[in-house]
């Protein structure tokens, strides 16, 4: 069948079997290869993109429920060459090592630096439970985050 | 006559400094071998063997071959050469032939237009077993000899005995690496009958040197590229599907490409060996370690793997870092039908650490000691030889140092005013009136590079041209951070600041051995270091100056050659073989000197345990480590952390159920490894005390993290609770009928 979503900013249609799940469809039907499938489970959040302003795992999500929705991934995170303050941080801080799951972290990250929250480094570790790395033992990533997203309104 | 402007090189040893792949990686548009992607490529899918011993009777893809899209299926009698892979042996069956050994073991192969159909090909094979008993118990592997290697070391006196023994058993079950991009990657055909392979490996050269022979290809027609990893920690040390994706490219002339699924990437690569330690410490009354009796027994699975490597490395470092007169030890790697172990960070180190470090704790119990002091008065250093192997300690061995950083500073005291970080977490099952706190040290020793008389070595090439200096190297990075450290090393070493690192496939320059054994900064990075220095000697005398920098050669305040001029003046490049010492392998008596290199560490950790529900929340972990010399502080940092948590894994969460043969938990829902919810904040200290080889004074640092991170937690949680914890990942189950 044929779903109609908007990735990016930009109106796509897709042509997506039943079975197929979001990630399928952006990887394999768009080629937007950012995002990231580790478990397929919904467990380790590397395949996270922000749909209709959520942060979900698009592993869990059917390409066909996610008909006319508005989907943003990595690709669409920066504003051209220039890295968004979540991006910049986990660089600085170190968070980046093989950085499978770093996509996913940037964008569950990203949804957090927008909200109107300010988060505690207890809270940020709640928040970013869902995102796995295997490699940094998050040490980095959270002391990077955590200066994007201890403040307001960002 | 240009004046001299720069003086020193930014971005050199000890800066913290950028990754050069940083930015494609939070842009997601870094390359891993899951994303590469041909218009014409064919995906491959492969059958695995649902049973632990079975004898083959026959395979019948036909049916599969009636599907539309199906281009190729391949068995073992379709393999036309060799038809094993194997890092020490060939023992690896590429595809089973008579009998399959392992759950998991692969069968057959198929390419197909997409996953689907490749998977519905699959599915469609007709396979008859006939089920033999498996052999699934370690200790019957020992009794029927059914064994990859046994290692036997007596050292000292015979008749050596202590006044007061102790003694401990210690089981350690199964880690996965769990690097999150699993096993993937593409084999492209050329119109020569060769392959470009680009996949997941920690070392293309010998991939390359495997699959030549299983291929029947001339070296120069098969060319293994570095792909981006995902992670590695020993997962991709042994072939899984690369074979199989060279092989489906040669019958089909098609790319192939392949992704493993989670559950099936929990089967087909090797895991830590799962172990069992009995040992048995005596020492005299004023604490002198008098004499070590241990067996133990690791499952090294189906295939030979790295079995034997981690057994001698397990054995040499029974006794760790301590000085004890007598030492009789008996390592067994078994061989049997559960799935196949072989390397993963720490290498036996970590297992033997859990040993001999609960061991200490225990002795210094029987003696009424303090256990720091109990182990600073049995302290091995440099000079001494190892209690195990006796190898002389030459290279530099902070062991007082490393404990003394971690140990002369109060312990911190986290105080919990967040229910979340209670143990239950934010199940807020926690209650404050049940919960103990526990405080727990212990130190730990790895050897660095391979050893045992393995050629080690790392082949580097490095050039300066108009656009700066340049590395190349067939290194592997894996997450590492090895392109950060070899930049860091070479600008250090030319003065040149513009510097990039080249990752080479295998048809551009010689190896530079795994990305594993803790080894690439010491031993590529030695090599960049030497290259680096050559070449800019080189060029200071052809042009007669001074200072190389990134405006050319200078002689005093003048330029007397751009970088345009180096380029063009045919003495521009310099290449090395770096070796580190040689090894040799242990003598009947397990006596020799087998490793390269030793780096020591130690770590504390504080705990809450919770008495009624058995749970334990880790609060703080602190690291000391001997690193010879700090290159990158910040790639340092993660490694440690890194490691901490892989080593908090495997002691209170991360076990591979394993029941006859088969993972019962392939999956992330069901092995549980550590989050950002579980990891405690870590503090480190390093100790600079360096090498006597390597790049500027540095050691390999990758594993140590890892090892005795888990038993300083054992530790704390025997402090806290009075329990024996004697069996890894501590479960709820192990912390029955506390009292309070």
């Amino acid at each position: 069948m044929v779903i109609t979503l908007t990735v990016n900013g930009e109106l796509t249609t897709a042509v997506v079997s039943a079975y197929e799940s979001l990630l399928d469809v952006l990887r394999d039907g768009l080629g937007l290869m950012g995002t990231k499938g580790a478990c397929l489970q919904g467990e380790c959040g590397s395949c996270t993109v922000i749909i209709d302003g959520r942060p979900l795992c698009s592993c869990l999500v059917l390409a066909v429920s996610a008909d006319e929705s508005s989907i943003e991934t990595i690709e669409g995170i920066a504003d051209g060459a220039r890295l968004t303050d979540v991006q910049q941080a986990i660089i600085d801080s170190g968070g980046v090592q093989c950085g499978f799951c770093t996509p996913g972290f940037v964008m569950t990250a990203t949804a957090l630096a927008r909200s109107s929250r300010s988060y505690s480094m207890d809270d940020l570790r709640e928040e970013l439970s869902g995102n796995l790395c295997r490699c940094t033992g998050y040490g980095a990533i959270l002391r990077g985050l955590a200066t994007v997203v201890n403040e307001t309104d960002l | 006559m240009t004046t001299r402007l720069a003086s020193r090189v930014r971005g050199g040893v000890g800066e913290k400094v950028d990754r050069p792949d940083g930015r494609p990686k939070v842009v997601g548009t870094f390359l891993f071998a899951s994303d590469h992607w041909d218009g014409n490529m064919l995906w491959g899918a492969t059958l695995r063997s649902p049973h632990p011993r079975a004898r083959l009777r026959r395979i019948d893809t036909r049916r599969a071959f009636r599907f539309e899209g199906v281009h190729a299926i391949l068995t073992a009698s379709d393999l036309p050469h060799a038809r094993h892979a194997g890092l020490l042996v060939s023992d690896q069956a590429v595809l089973a032939s008579s009998e399959v050994t392992f759950v998991g073991e692969p069968l057959c192969i198929v390419a197909a237009d997409d996953p689907e159909r490749a998977y519905e090909a699959i599915d469609s094979i007709e396979v008859e077993f006939e089920l033999l008993t498996p052999l699934v118990d370690p200790e019957e592997a020992v009794t029927k000899s059914s064994l990859f290697d046994h290692v036997s070391i007596r050292r000292g006196d015979p008749g050596r005995r202590g006044e007061v023994s102790v003694e401990g058993t210690y089981e350690i079950l199964s880690q996965d690496q769990a690097p999150l991009g699993t096993e993937s990657g593409i084999a492209v055909p050329d119109a020569q009958g060769g392959i470009d392979l680009f996949a997941t490996t920690q070392w293309i050269h010998d991939d390359h040197r495997q699959l030549i022979k299983i291929l029947g290809l001339e070296p120069h027609d098969l060319r293994v590229h570095p792909a981006g990893m995902g992670g590695a920690f020993g997962a991709r040390e042994d072939l899984t599907l690369n074979a199989h994706l060279c092989l489906l490219a040669l019958a089909t002339g098609r790319p192939v490409k392949m992704v493993l699924d989670r559950a099936e990437s929990f089967i087909a690569h090797v895991h830590r060996h799962p172990a069992k330690l009995a040992y048995r410490l005596e020492a005299d009354r004023d604490g002198t370690l008098a004499r070590l009796a241990a067996r133990v027994l690791i499952d090294g699975g189906a295939f030979t793997s790295t079995s034997p490597a981690v057994n001698l490395q397990l054995a040499s470092f029974a006794a760790g870092p301590y000085r004890i007169d007598r030492v009789e030890v008996d390592s067994y790697a078994a061989k049997t039908n559960n799935p196949p172990a072989g390397a993963m960070r720490g290498f036996g180190a970590v297992q033997a650490c859990y040993a001999y470090e609960a061991m200490m704790d225990r002795m210094a119990s029987a003696l009424r000691m303090d256990p720091m002091e109990l182990r600073r008065r049995n302290l091995l250093r440099r000079g001494d030889n190892l209690s195990t192997t006796g190898q002389e300690i030459v290279s530099s061995f902070p062991t007082e140092e490393v404990l003394d950083a971690l140990t002369k500073r109060p312990s911190p005291e986290p105080s919990v005013t967040d229910r979340r970080n209670w143990p239950g977490g934010t199940g807020l099952t926690g209650d404050p009136n049940r919960i103990r706190r526990g405080v727990g040290v212990a130190l730990g020793i790895k050897g660095i590079g391979y050893g045992a008389g393995f050629d080690d070595y790392a082949d580097v090439r490095i050039s300066v041209d108009e656009s700066g200096g340049h590395v190349f190297t067939a290194g592997v990075e894996v997450g590492q951070g090895m392109v950060t450290v070899l930049g860091q090393l070479a600008r250090t070493a030319l003065g040149i600041e513009r510097v990039s690192v080249e990752l080479c496939h295998t048809g551009l320059i010689g190896s530079a051995g795994s990305s594993s054994a803790s080894r690439q900064t010491q031993v590529t990075g030695g090599g960049v270091v030497t290259a680096a220095r050559r070449l800019r000697d080189r060029l200071l005398a052809r042009f007669n100056g001074d200072t190389l920098d990134d405006y050319g050669i200078w002689r005093g305040t003048e330029r007397v050659a751009s970088l345009s001029d180096i380029a063009t003046c045919g003495e521009n490049e310099v290449s090395v073989r770096y070796r580190p010492p040689r090894t040799h392998p242990p003598d009947r008596a397990g006596q020799g000197d087998i490793h390269a290199e030793f780096a020591v560490f130690a770590n504390r950790a504080v705990v809450d345990v919770d008495l009624d529900l058995g749970l334990i929340r880790v609060l703080s972990l602190e690291a000391s480590q001997d690193v010879g010399r700090v290159i990158s502080p910040l790639g340092l940092a993660g490694q440690v952390e890194g490691g901490a948590a892989q080593g908090l894994g495997l002691a209170i969460m991360e076990g591979l159920a394993i029941e006859e043969g088969r993972i019962l938990n392939a999956s992330f829902t069901d092995y549980l490894i550590p989050t950002t919810l579980d990891m405690p904040p870590v503090t480190m200290e390093f100790i600079e005390d360096p090498a006597a080889w390597g790049p500027l004074g540095a050691k390999g640092a990758g594993e140590a993290p890892c090892i005795a991170s888990g038993p300083a937690i054992a530790a704390a949680v025997r402090n806290a609770t009075g329990a024996v914890v004697n069996s890894f990942p501590i479960r709820p189950e192990h912390l029955l009928d506390l009292e309070g």
